[in-house]
């Protein structure tokens, strides 16, 4: 009996992988085709000539220390424009999550996940774009790009966490006779203000990485940096503030991981 | 604490000091962000975002105009599954070699205990270096090399989505069960039939509906990429910015939301039908 089940198991699921991989197969290979690209040719026809003398001109990388000064406080602009930008946006989104989890009537529900939803479709880089015009070329610009994307990101997840949280508390002090700000505050925002708190600390992760390339429409950071020395082609500048950017992201990501780790670990 | 002081906030003084310490961290970054936000309300500011909004309606739907961004999309779509094949080229023996279930070598100490060490190790780097600089600075460099154009773009996704493929494949094989693999090893088959017969059975649907969500983000970082001249419809949104043609630049906005919605569809469907 229980043969036979798995046998049946097994050749439907072959049937229809076996479909749909020859369709990625298929459409992979068009797109290649499309692009003109052959990969096996396109390596050995540019290396010679171009790749390899290219890739020479970054070495050795300028190490001078009055060039690392420049790269180290690129980083702290870099880390200041996402922080600023992360608080920011979990504070509007505290404020957007109140009518998104439907506490202001159907209405005012669909008109915030609307907005919401448009906030954070629209790429960083075309808020960074629009905000150089409006604010002019600088970190500010990307400090604003970045809170409006991730507002629209913080908003829905802050909405969905109030949501799902039961109102027992909440209710139980309206009833007792305490005003409804107020039952918020201690009746509801305790509760959720941890899974809060992980989200936003995720969302600035993310900003963390993407403020180091906004600066490549003049956003500022470690982006700007790299984007002016490479249009000046100082090469050896470039490789430097690469390395800077290598080493941010990786060590923003050690430290994602043991925080994640020590969070399970207390949390069972 | 004591049942007499119930009526202020028991938490008071750790919440001013969390406040008055929050302030002083801030204070310097809101400097180093130059955090002014009354540039905003600046009149020259206003006037020059106000006549590029403005040109956002109507959006442009010239016919000659839609065929270059139908052109571009297509090319976008392109670049993307492009990139991911090559990523999956590069992430599929990158994430065999790092993955710790496939290790003979944490079995015991086998005949090329070091060796396999030392390569995992160097394997393991190569995926970190892969991963930790942004596609969008890969595409800013291979531009320069392949010149402006979709080649720098799959390029830029290949190396970068290879490196964080390679990471995701290897984590998948660690925490699916590795009994039956461990089985085969300890009996002495060799890594690749190992993972061939028992590994890949129990993940190849996860493996694969990771791959097809990578495939997702592709499209957006596709037109990231552009961005910086990599080709698609990123390159085409940098251009009508920057000329503030706001006809235009809302079309491929509209055009773009489109596309992602569409690409969020047909990744679930796949996911669907695979899972």
């Amino acid at each position: 009996m229980s043969t036979t089940l798995n046998s049946k198991i097994a050749k439907q699921f072959c049937l229809k992988c076996l479909a749909i991989l020859c369709f990625l197969i298929g459409l992979s290979i068009w797109s290649f085709v499309y692009l003109g690209l052959n990969p096996f040719r396109f390596f050995s026809n540019y290396s010679e000539s171009s790749i390899a003398p290219f890739f020479a001109r970054f070495f050795p990388p300028d190490l001078s220390s009055t060039f690392l000064l420049k790269i180290g406080s690129g980083i702290l602009e870099t880390l200041s424009i996402s922080a600023i930008a992360t608080l920011l946006a979990s504070i509007i989104s505290l404020g957007l999550a109140l009518p998104n989890a439907g506490k202001f009537g159907p209405y005012g529900k669909s008109i915030t996940r609307f907005l919401c939803n448009f906030l954070r479709s629209v790429p960083e880089l075309v808020w960074a774009t629009i905000m150089v015009l409006a604010v002019g070329l600088g970190p500010f610009a990307g400090t604003l790009a970045l809170t409006l994307h991730t507002a629209g990101v913080l908003g829905r997840l802050f909405g969905e966490t109030l949501e799902n949280y039961p109102e027992k508390n909440t209710i139980a002090l309206v009833n007792i006779g305490s005003g409804k700000v107020a039952a918020f505050i201690y009746g509801t925002l305790p509760g959720i203000f941890p899974q809060l708190l992980s989200y936003s600390l995720y969302r600035w992760e993310m900003n963390i990485r993407m403020a180091t390339i906004l600066g490549f429409v003049g956003a500022g950071g470690l982006g700007q940096m790299l984007f002016y020395e490479l249009s000046l082609l100082r090469e050896p500048k470039a490789l430097s503030i690469i390395i800077a950017m290598l080493f941010l992201v990786i060590l923003i990501d050690a430290l994602s991981n043991k925080l994640r780790l020590t969070q399970r670990h207390s949390m069972g | 604490m004591s049942g007499n002081s119930y009526i202020s906030d028991p938490a008071r003084n750790h919440r001013l000091g969390f406040i008055v310490v929050a302030l002083v961290v801030l204070w310097p970054m809101l400097e180093l962000a130059q955090f002014k936000p009354w540039l905003l309300l600046r009149p020259e500011n206003i006037e020059v975002l106000g006549n590029f909004l403005i040109q956002f309606f109507p959006p442009n739907i010239d016919i000659d105009f839609l065929k270059i961004v139908l052109h571009a999309t297509i090319e976008t779509l392109a670049i993307a599954t492009a990139g991911t094949t090559l990523a999956i080229l590069i992430a599929v023996p990158l994430g065999l070699i790092i993955s710790h279930s496939l290790s003979i070598s944490r079995i015991g100490p086998g005949s090329n205990y070091l060796l396999s060490k030392f390569i995992r190790l160097v394997a393991r780097f190569l995926m970190l270096f892969l991963r930790g600089i942004p596609e969008i600075v890969w595409a800013l460099l291979l531009v320069r090399v392949f010149g402006l154009g979709p080649t720098a773009g799959v390029l830029a996704i290949g190396i970068t989505y290879g490196g964080m493929l390679s990471k995701v494949y290897s984590e998948i094989l660690e925490s699916a069960n590795t009994l039956p693999a461990r089985a085969l090893l300890v009996s002495g088959s060799g890594r690749l039939t190992a993972f061939l017969y028992g590994l890949l059975p129990g993940t190849a649907q996860e493996l694969a509906s990771y791959t097809v969500y990578r495939w997702e983000c592709a499209i957006r970082a596709s037109v990231v990429a552009g961005f910086v001249g990599a080709g698609g419809l990123g390159q085409l949104m940098d251009q009508s910015m920057k000329m503030l043609n706001g006809g235009e630049a809302s079309t491929i906005l509209v055009v773009f939301f489109i596309l992602v919605l569409l690409a969020d569809y047909v990744s679930l469907l796949i996911r669907k039908q695979l899972g």
